[in-house]
């Protein structure tokens, strides 16, 4: 890179072309301050500040946007910048309520600005705005420096919610919207306007009576805190991402949440749920000592109130119980009549030492988690196409490397919103993006493409669109015959596959399926993104094949901005599967079946492992119901929430004779158990999270676990040693180095690299190893990847003359999963308070239902009543409800067909009747 | 602090009146494919038919368009024309800047206006100081007549100045940029060819671009809006610059834009020449894009101008009709009250959609201008020279460079546009102006940007250098002259006014420093007040991002040195 030399203050300083005078003068050890300038937004150096003097030009100069150019020769301490700088800051002062600016006080300090110099005589008369439940928006003490408004619209959100209002003296941010209500805007309360807010104009409500931390600054040694709060640096517990997370404490609670720019996946932007979800951590929900069941009545029906109540218990008589409970059973029925669930929102080394402890300890592979309700199918094909289980890219790909973008089943925008800000970003920059989803969802906006296909025919558009790939000779040849086998029983199987077919069964028009499979097929790196709508189906395998088929087909894979990225669900399903919780597979996917690997991990383990099967956590329940499972160890899970067909799933577990339960909240299941085990929160918690993008954190203790309560991996250590399997850890630390022992791929993560840097993606196989950003470059683990011909199959149940609409479940931006959590968060749950029914006007015109009206969905296993919600999102004959509500659950209605592989359920089509309650 | 956390935060939206929607999709259906620098003519067209804009038009207006409607609302409250609250169907924005406060009439006006039962907002300068006081007005909504431009449906100029507005010129002075003005009509080619216009239209376009920019060179020709920038190194610039984002949403690479956005206080000369020789404008602005490959002209007219904006659209309908425009499109566009706008990056900013705000240079235009792309723009007496440089040669225009001035103010008897010699002392112009010498009190040369100059200093050349070594700045040509009745310091507590309100906002030296400054104005009369001024005033001119704040200080700090203090 060329570099060029400039004059500094007398210094001569060399820097990279294109580098800021500002830049180079820290490069010089010269602090400049500034109050607008931001890494991550543009507002065009409106401070002046930062404002220095170079030579030869009629007036001062913005240091913090100029480049720097050869044979400048810039000052930064004469008369004329300090007093330019100087009186900016008095004018600032002048009119500006400073109490939460620390920096705008540091450097009025330095420079010995004062707000009575200019005092105004025009108080700007804002008042605090309330509007919404999660921050304040208090514009006198706003300078208008735009980097909150930069942050919504081009630089960040691409929300567009805010703008400035006003000219000149009256210059304000506002939403524009009537009364000027962010709640009835289009806000949807990321924060990342809070997140570069200068001044404390937008602060959290829950930092409102926080003393502000104070900085002194000077030139030579800038910013320097003098008093504050405590931050910690983890990993954000609410969804795959993996966001970089800063949780400020004081007094023992948390009371903010940032992220810095640095981030690696999320460069300090986040969503609501990251930036102002935390509260639940500090819910008086919270499980603070151990709950036995007692008084109940012999032979009563569990979840009754003759099955007795749970009270408070020592951790030495409720794990006791556990351990003589699991021990009945297991000495009664064997140990395959033990099953466990582990959580994927738990650390990897709790999720290790789970399955140690099913497998070893217990001794059954009886061991899943709730992937088996989210990706089971994608990551079952990915497997059998590839042989692998994970996301192929990186999502800081996708921003910068990839030109097409085929995102289905994926509501990016409010399940993963940090990817979808990438995706946006890549739109941006000119990348096309093929969006096939039946609703009409946010990324519709950004898409060049978009594919509204029914609910559950993704197989036969993507068949077609293979058909026309191969039909009109776009496939990639040398990949295919250097890399892929089986092209010939593809090429028969999708040979009828025409688009027009497809058209009848999906209702895509042809011609958008022909231009989508020429962008794809043809785009210099095209890269697949999906989610849930592809594989929460019973043939959710078949349709996840048809995308790896694509892929292979195209040779879009194996190179940057390219690959099969299955977006990941929880915070760390992804680490709960490595982590070998999944019933074949133990730790690193090696497979019950191999028996070198069995021996491999049993001698490390110190035992002979169990060589059956094992139950997926869907079999689980059938087997339950039936006497073949008869104890259940559940781990911070909530099955009778998020399992299909919720009045049979509650029946199966009624006849469990033993359940414990270790959570955080007494969730549906825990209200079930014989014994429930308070456990420790994310923020109060060591270990490492494994992100959708193969990425392993830390997640770092912020705050002491409230009560009683324990870390997991504390919980199972002990259990399992009162089982007879004795496990001494000292800290997560040691188990993460036992993990690394045990799965080749994690061997080079260790604690050490962790504490370090930006987290390490897998395969990392040894501690000089960068860690892999995308995979396959040279092979795949099967060797060939193999394409699969697939014939399209209907869903189970299609809507009828009694049932004759189409529900599909989902999720919104503000609750996650189950609600246990989103839910007891005061802010989400006031923006997000109901289960709301889509429903497209077309079909409430007929029904006479308006917006906002109750109304009952039934479906032949169960109904549930909620408010409609009148909207073009969704088509006619198809409604839409998310899942997360207990009160009105969704998955009273979903049908609990499996697919017959991944044995995952079909959580997206069913057919129901909707009528007004009234 | 206490904080009330409500149950519920979303309110169901109430359903958008009929008439609200179908105002948005007219305007919607008139600007098919609406783009999003379409922003500003979609609320001027809603205005036009509602007569202000309502927050459910505009949320209307935002769904349909997809342009944000914070957005739409911060454009809405950035331009004075644009109202979110119903202010009647016709207002009459009544002058009180510097000219019209001063004149005879004035109080008398705003009596009758009131009497009459009129909605009333003041004005700064609308352009018309030659028949001062002046007031424009403004009708839309249902009892507005039919459509026009601009989004102003009907228009009328209220003056009760006894004056005649005009033109004028020494009687041995033969005008080179005034001879056309009120000889043709805008739709009447042959006229115009006639008065000498199309030649050097046709000149040019014959002429290698290259060719067409040495000529330019040569002439030394430099910009009439104020900073006097060499016009053929920046058409230079512009020629040579390339195209890595490719076309604009208007599928251009290259953009030539008029600034007819004057509203520097006290100017009115690119006025005269848009409403009465708009031909030579367009000619002109060809010529230039035809120099510099530009494939789409913007013509940036204040909404203050109807007369003007008539005038240009008919003008480009004209030569469009006779195929003069040949590859090249040419568009009218409408300010809606922004002083500002007349700063050229705030102007692209107008036309892309977006609050008038000006950006730091560089990027310069040349280079980075309207939608990122390479951008001329020029004054529109700065493109008036182009047919003279053409029709008579570089070296013949050089020998005596015209310019003209807009002279107004209580103490002259014919005020209006002069064209002169560059140099031309002040007294000289006064003299053709009919200002008797005792009667001036003093002079403001440049407008509100502008400085005082004493009754000592009519010698003065009227030159960029000349007014330099004065202390002073030419700027647009604007004379304002003052007699002994006037108080100044109320004229500079209105210029003081005037740029606080039309500060943009977006840098802090301005945006605060010129509310203080206004505030400053009573207490200019002690130490402590004109050392706070001279503090303020060095960091504005220094640290402001654009002209705007850098002379925002120029009349008041020249009329202290003039008086010696308050």
């Amino acid at each position: 890179m060329e570099r060029i030399t400039l004059t500094i203050d007398g210094q001569s300083v060399t820097v990279p072309a294109g580098t800021t005078i500002r830049a180079a003068a820290l490069a010089a050890g010269i602090h400049t301050p500034t109050l607008c300038g931001h890494p991550s937004v543009r507002v065009g150096a409106n401070c002046r500040v930062c404002v220095v003097e170079l030579e030869g030009a009629r007036t001062l100069v913005e240091s913090c946007t100029r480049p720097a150019a050869p044979g400048m020769v810039i000052r930064t301490t004469s008369e004329r910048v300090v007093r330019a700088r100087r009186t900016v800051l008095d004018l600032l002062l002048s009119e500006t309520d400073a109490g939460a600016a620390p920096t705008l006080q540091a450097f009025a300090r330095y420079y010995g600005a004062a707000p009575d110099r200019f005092p105004s005589a025009t108080p700007r008369g804002h008042e605090p705005l309330a509007d919404n439940p999660f921050f304040l928006r208090d514009y006198a003490k706003c300078i208008a420096c735009r980097r909150c408004v930069a942050a919504c619209g081009r630089d960040i959100q691409q929300t567009f919610a805010i703008a400035l209002t006003g000219r000149g003296h009256e210059i304000s941010v506002g939403a524009g919207a009537v009364g000027d209500d962010l709640a009835n805007s289009p806000c949807v309360f990321c924060g990342n306007c809070v997140g570069v807010c200068p001044t404390g104009a937008l602060m959290p409500l829950s930092q409102v009576d926080v003393p502000v931390p104070q900085y002194d600054w000077s030139p030579r040694a800038g910013l320097v805190p003098t008093t504050g709060t405590t931050v910690t640096t983890t990993t954000c517990s609410f969804c795959g991402v993996g966001c970089t997370l800063e949780l400020h404490t004081h007094a023992g609670q948390i009371v903010a949440a940032t992220s810095p720019v640095t981030a690696p996946v999320n460069r300090g932007q986040l969503c609501v749920k990251g930036r102002f979800g935390f509260d639940y951590v500090h819910s008086a929900d919270r499980l603070t000592r151990p709950l036995i069941r007692r008084g109940g009545q012999p032979g009563a029906r569990r979840g009754t109130p003759e099955y007795g109540r749970l009270e408070p218990a020592s951790w030495e008589e409720a794990l006791d119980l556990v351990a003589a409970r699991l021990g009945q059973v297991k000495a009664e029925h064997g140990p395959d009549a033990i099953c466990g669930f582990s959580s994927a929102k738990c650390t990897n080394e709790e999720n290790y030492l789970f399955g140690k402890l099913m497998r070893a300890a217990v001794g059954t592979n009886n061991v899943d988690h709730c992937s088996r309700l989210c990706h089971a199918a994608s990551v079952t094909a990915v497997n059998l196409a590839l042989g692998s289980l994970a996301m192929s890219n990186s999502i800081g790909e996708i921003r910068a490397e990839t030109d097409c973008l085929l995102v289905t089943g994926s509501n990016t925008t409010e399940n993963h919103p940090i990817i979808a800000l990438e995706m946006k970003a890549a739109v941006a920059r000119g990348a096309k993006l093929i969006l096939v989803d039946p609703r009409e969802i946010e990324l519709a906006q950004y898409a060049t493409l978009h594919l509204q296909q029914k609910s559950g025919t993704d197989a036969a558009v993507f068949n077609a669109m293979a058909h026309v790939i191969i039909g009109e000779r776009l496939w990639n040849q040398a990949f295919v015959d250097e890399r892929t086998e089986g092209f010939t029983d593809l090429a028969a199987a999708v040979a009828d596959c025409t688009p027009a077919w497809a058209e009848t069964i999906s209702g895509v028009p042809a011609d958008l399926i022909r231009q989508a499979a020429r962008l794809y097929a043809t785009s210099r790196s095209s890269g697949i993104y999906w989610g849930m709508g592809i594989s929460q189906h019973a043939s959710g395998t078949d349709a996840s094949l048809t995308l790896t088929n694509l892929a292979l087909l195209c040779g879009q894979i194996g190179r940057p901005g390219t690959g099969l990225n299955p977006l990941r669900g929880q915070n760390n399903v992804q680490g709960a599967g490595d982590m070998g919780c999944l019933p074949p597979l133990l730790p690193g996917y090696r497979t019950v079946a191999d028996e070198a690997e069995r021996a491999r991990i049993g001698a490390l383990w110190g035992v002979e492992l169990p060589k059956s099967k094992g139950l997926t956590a869907t079999e689980a329940v059938a087997a339950m119901g039936d006497g073949r499972v008869r104890a259940l160890y559940v781990m911070g899970e909530n099955p009778l929430l998020t399992d299909p067909n919720l009045n049979h799933a509650r029946h199966c577990f009624e006849q469990l004779e033993f359940l414990a339960v270790q959570d955080i909240f007494l969730s549906e299941t825990a209200e079930l158990a014989d014994v429930v085990l308070p456990a420790a929160a994310f923020a109060e918690k060591e270990g490492t999270f494994t992100n959708t993008e193969r990425r392993v954190q830390r997640v770092r203790a912020a705050v002491p676990a409230p009560g009683e309560a324990r870390q997991d991996w504390a919980i199972l250590a002990n259990l399992a040693t009162r089982l007879g399997y004795p496990m001494s850890y000292r800290d997560p630390a040691a188990i993460l180095a036992e993990v690394g022992a045990c799965v080749p791929e994690y061997s080079g993560i260790t604690w050490e690299r962790l504490e370090q840097g930006p987290g390490l993606q897998w395969p990392c196989p040894a501690p000089d190893h960068p860690g892999t950003r995308f995979l396959f470059a040279d092979s795949f683990p099967r060797g060939r990847g193999k394409l699969h011909p697939v014939r399209f199959t209907a869903p189970p149940e299609e809507p009828d003359q009694e049932y004759p609409f189409l529900l599909t479940t989902g999720r919104v931006l503000f609750h996650w999963h189950g609600g246990v959590i989103s839910r007891r968060s005061p802010g989400l749950d006031a923006i997000a308070p109901e289960a709301l029914v889509e429903i497209h006007p077309e079909d409430s015109a007929r029904l006479r239902i308006t917006d906002a009206e109750p109304v009952r969905v039934t479906s032949r296993r169960g109904e549930v009543t909620a408010r409609a919600q009148v909207t073009t999102r969704t088509q006619p004959g198809a409604i839409f409800m998310t899942f997360h509500y207990a009160e009105a659950a969704a998955n009273l209605l979903t049908i609990d067909a499996l697919d017959p592989l991944a044995k995952i359920p079909e959580f997206k089509v069913c057919a129901v009747r909707v009528e007004p309650v009234s | 602090m206490a904080i009330q956390r409500r149950r519920r935060y979303h309110k169901p939206s109430a359903p958008v009146p009929p008439a609200f929607v179908a105002a948005v999709d007219e305007a919607l259906s008139a600007l098919a494919p609406v783009r999003r620098d379409h922003a500003l003519p979609l609320l001027q067209r809603i205005q036009a038919r509602l007569g202000y804009l309502p927050g459910e038009a505009l949320a209307c207006a935002a769904r349909r368009s997809r342009i944000p409607q914070a957005d739409l609302h911060a454009l809405a409250s950035f331009y004075d024309m644009l109202s979110t609250e119903p202010d009647g169907t016709t207002v009459v924005h009544l002058c009180d800047d510097i000219v019209c406060r001063c004149a005879p009439g004035a109080r008398a006006l705003a009596a009758r206006l009131e009497r009459e039962g009129w909605k009333v907002k003041t004005a700064p300068c609308l352009g018309l100081c030659d028949r001062a006081p002046a007031a424009l007005v403004t009708s839309g909504g249902e009892a507005g007549g039919s459509a026009a431009y601009g989004g102003y449906q009907t228009w009328q100029v209220v003056t009760d100045a006894a004056t005649t507005p005009g033109v004028g010129w020494h009687r041995r002075y033969a005008p080179v940029l005034l001879g056309r003005c009120g000889r043709y009509n805008p739709d009447d080619l042959a006229g115009y060819a006639a008065a000498g216009g199309l030649g050097a239209l046709e000149r040019a376009r014959r002429m290698a671009p290259e060719a067409l920019l040495e000529q330019v060179k040569a002439s030394g020709l430099v910009g009439r809006g104020g900073a006097a920038f060499s016009t053929g190194i920046k058409w230079e610039g512009v020629a040579k610059a390339p195209t890595p984002l490719g076309p604009g949403p208007d599928g251009s690479l290259k953009y030539v834009v008029v600034n007819a956005d004057e509203s520097e206080p006290g100017t009115f000369t690119n006025r005269v020449l848009l409403e009465q020789d708009p031909l030579a404008v367009l000619e002109s602005a060809l010529i230039a894009a035809h120099a510099v490959g530009a494939g789409q002209i913007y013509i940036y007219i204040r909404g203050e101008y109807p007369l003007a904006i008539d005038s240009m659209t008919a003008a480009v309908a004209t030569f469009a009709a006779a195929g003069l425009l040949g590859s090249v499109r040419a568009e009218v566009r409408c300010g809606s009250g922004a002083y500002i706008c007349g700063e050229e990056t705030a102007l692209f900013a107008s036309i892309e959609g977006e609050r008038g705000e000006p950006r730091v240079k560089p990027p310069f235009p040349t280079t980075h201008g309207l939608f990122q792309r390479p951008t001329l723009i020029n004054n529109v007496e700065t493109l008036a020279n182009l047919l003279p440089i053409l029709n008579q040669g570089a070296a013949a225009w050089a020998a005596a460079p015209p310019k003209l001035f807009s002279i107004s103010g209580l103490p002259v008897a014919r005020p209006g546009v002069y064209e002169a010699p560059l140099g031309l002392p002040l007294q000289n112009l006064l003299d053709l102006a009919g200002v008797p010498a005792a009667e001036v009190q003093a002079v403001l040369v440049g407008g509100s940007s502008g400085m005082f100059l004493g009754p000592d200093q009519l010698q003065t050349p009227l030159s960029f250098k000349g007014l330099t070594e004065a202390g002073a700045t030419l700027g647009s040509g604007a004379v304002m002259v003052f007699g002994h009745e006037t108080d100044l310091w109320d004229v500079a507590a209105r210029i003081a006014r005037f740029f606080a309100e039309e500060s943009c906002g977006k840098c802090v030296p301005c945006r605060i420093g010129t509310a203080r400054q206004a505030e400053l104005v009573p207490e200019l009369a002690t130490a402590t007040g004109v050392g706070l001024h001279q503090d303020l005033a060095l960091t504005m001119a220094d640290a402001s991002i654009c002209g705007l704040g850098q002379t925002a200080t120029n009349a008041i700090r020249s009329l202290l040195r003039l008086k010696g203090g308050r």
